[in-house]
């Protein structure tokens, strides 16, 4: 199968030296759902920049659907909708204006740009604002906005840059809802976000991207099993006695919560049986956080440690 | 295919920027014409009647022609200064950046919306006119050819003044210390023989003076300088500004980082 993206020694070095990539290989395949996370500066939106054309880069090839876009841009643009970090439409014109003239920017007539303008404003419950001036948007409006444009000229691949960044947690899952379901339509996505929670739930295939290189690259679920250990919060009925657990490294937060680090090799049972056993009943228990977040740390922590040892050399 | 793609890319860019100004049309339209309207009323029919005739006609049918002419270059270059820097500062001109719409439809939009604007506002500027003067025309094709090629080479102008510009204040730097010194010094209000010889010489390197006089033949039938040494002027302006224009635009300044 032909790969949607497809990026080998990716280089990007800004005026004044700072080289944002340091030759990054990656592939997505077609159809899938693709996060590319990394923290502030990591040079996520670099990468999506040059895919897009809006950066242009240093060294290294970047092929969209299998037309390169050092020969053939125009082709490997219009296969791409772009969702950016940035608000970034003209906030004097009104919603329908800003949907039909981005159609008419990818060559999809005006009398069709309409009916698509239509089709996605009611489905992002934008439609009583199609009217209305972007500026009069709430933030959430705005976002679900950027995704409407981006889908207007029916994209194969959309990326989109924190998406759901200040959205509250009610319009996010809908739009994860409305993302899936995009998915489902065959278009590729890739997703980078600072909600590593969000990332877990949608994501099939995962490339973690550090100081300019790409640290782990793999599908989501290898990744999570490579998780040694995992912090679980129990949530104990108050004035419990101190609990005392064998084999376990564990911390008393206070007389009604335990913290427990629980290894691969090590079951949840074995501490629901030793508290039993003490007689200190449980009444509910979570995650302390969210599993990628403790493979994204760790991870991150390592790639600075890589891109320093290759600036040494 | 990628032909019928093109043309309705421009479409989109025209219809954007002939909205845009036609939206905010107290601030794009009205003001050439009150402008204007007082230049009449001071230049034309206070002072004008003073100074009497000039090239063969009376002073107010002689200003006629470069007073449009002014309007015409003036609205044409800020059209466009100001639309492409309000598109890159609020960075909406990435949604051209990203779609597949060549650089050349991008230029030509984006002059085409300029020109639009140069010959409506000439238009006004013509039909307020009527009001002060009876207008006569020499030669229809000669104005008509002469406002399309001056409002192209201030639109590309203009294009190249936001690609560059960094603030607002860099939009209205050139209008300011270069656009209206040459315009006033460019035969709009007097004929270029009226001045000693040396000013002259200096005259011949205003390139507004060709435009203006290539533009007063068509109305009056007179002018300081040859017809086709005016439109080889426009030519050359117009292939040069396009041409900077579209390495500026490939090479992202001031677009891509």
């Amino acid at each position: 199968m032909q790969s949607a993206l497809t990026i080998s020694g990716l280089e990007k070095t800004y005026k004044g030296g700072f080289q944002a990539l340091k030759g990054i290989d990656l592939t997505v395949n077609q159809g899938d759902f693709f996060a590319l996370l990394g923290p502030n500066g990591a040079g996520k939106s670099t990468t999506i920049g040059i895919i897009t054309s809006l950066v242009n880069k240093t060294a290294g090839k970047v092929a969209v659907f299998g037309h390169d876009i050092d020969q053939e841009l125009e082709a490997a643009k219009s296969f791409i909708g772009l969702v950016p970090q940035e608000f970034n439409f003209n906030q004097f014109e009104p919603l329908m204006k800003i949907l039909v003239n981005q159609a008419g920017y990818y060559g999809v007539e005006r009398s069709i740009a309409v009916e698509r303008a239509e089709k996605y404003l009611k489905q992002l419950d934008l439609w009583d604002k199609r009217n209305d001036a972007a500026r009069m948007l709430s933030g959430g409006m705005k976002r679900r906005l950027m995704i409407a444009r981006a889908l207007m000229h029916e994209p194969k691949m959309l990326i989109l840059d924190e998406p759901t960044a200040g959205v509250d947690i009610e319009l996010r899952r809908s739009m994860w809802e409305f993302l899936r379901e995009l998915n489902q339509q065959g278009i590729t996505i890739i997703l980078t976000t600072h909600y590593l929670e969000e990332a877990e739930m949608l994501c099939r295939n995962i490339a973690i991207i550090d100081s300019g290189i790409i640290v782990e690259n793999t599908d989501m679920k290898s990744l999570l099993a490579k998780l040694d250990v995992e912090t679980f919060v129990f949530d104990l009925k108050p004035n419990s006695k101190p609990a005392q657990l064998t084999g376990f490294c564990f911390r008393v937060v206070d007389d009604h919560t335990l913290e427990v680090d629980v290894k691969k090799c090590q079951t949840i049972n074995q501490v629901f049986t030793e508290l039993t056993q003490q007689s200190i009943e449980v009444l509910s228990m979570r995650n302390k956080s969210n599993r990628l977040e403790e493979l994204f740390v760790s991870l991150v922590g390592s790639g600075q440690e890589l891109a320093t040892s290759a600036i040494e050399e | 295919m990628i032909a019928a793609r093109n043309i309705i890319a421009l479409k989109s860019i025209l219809h954007k920027e002939i909205h845009r100004f036609m939206r905010i049309w107290v601030q794009t339209l009205v003001p050439p014409a009150i402008t204007i309207s007082l230049y009449f009323v001071i230049f034309g029919s206070l002072i004008g009647a003073r100074i009497g005739e000039m090239g063969g006609f009376d002073y107010m049918s002689f200003i006629v022609p470069g007073l449009i002419m002014m309007s015409v270059i003036t609205n044409s270059y800020s059209n466009v200064a100001s639309s492409f820097f309000s598109a890159k500062w609020q960075r909406n001109v990435e949604e051209m950046l990203v779609a597949p719409v060549p650089n050349w439809v991008i230029v030509a939009g984006y002059v085409g919306g300029g020109m639009a604007r140069g010959m409506l506002v000439g238009s006004i500027v013509t039909f307020v006119a009527m009001f002060f003067v009876d207008i006569q025309i020499h030669n229809i094709w000669v104005i008509i050819a002469t406002v399309a090629l001056t409002s192209a080479t201030f639109a590309l102008g203009g294009l190249i003044n936001a690609i560059f510009a960094g603030s607002f204040d860099d939009i209205s730097i050139i209008p300011t210390f270069i656009l209206t010194p040459l315009t006033y010094l460019g035969g709009v209000f007097y004929s270029i023989s009226l001045l000693p010889e040396f000013w002259q010489g200096v005259s011949q390197i205003n390139p507004i003076v060709y435009m203006v006089n290539a533009f007063r033949y068509g109305f009056l039938g007179i002018t300081d300088v040859s017809l086709v040494l005016s439109f080889s002027v426009l030519g050359v302006f117009i292939v040069s500004l396009y041409t900077i224009a579209m390495v500026l635009i490939t090479k992202g300044i001031g677009l891509r980082s």
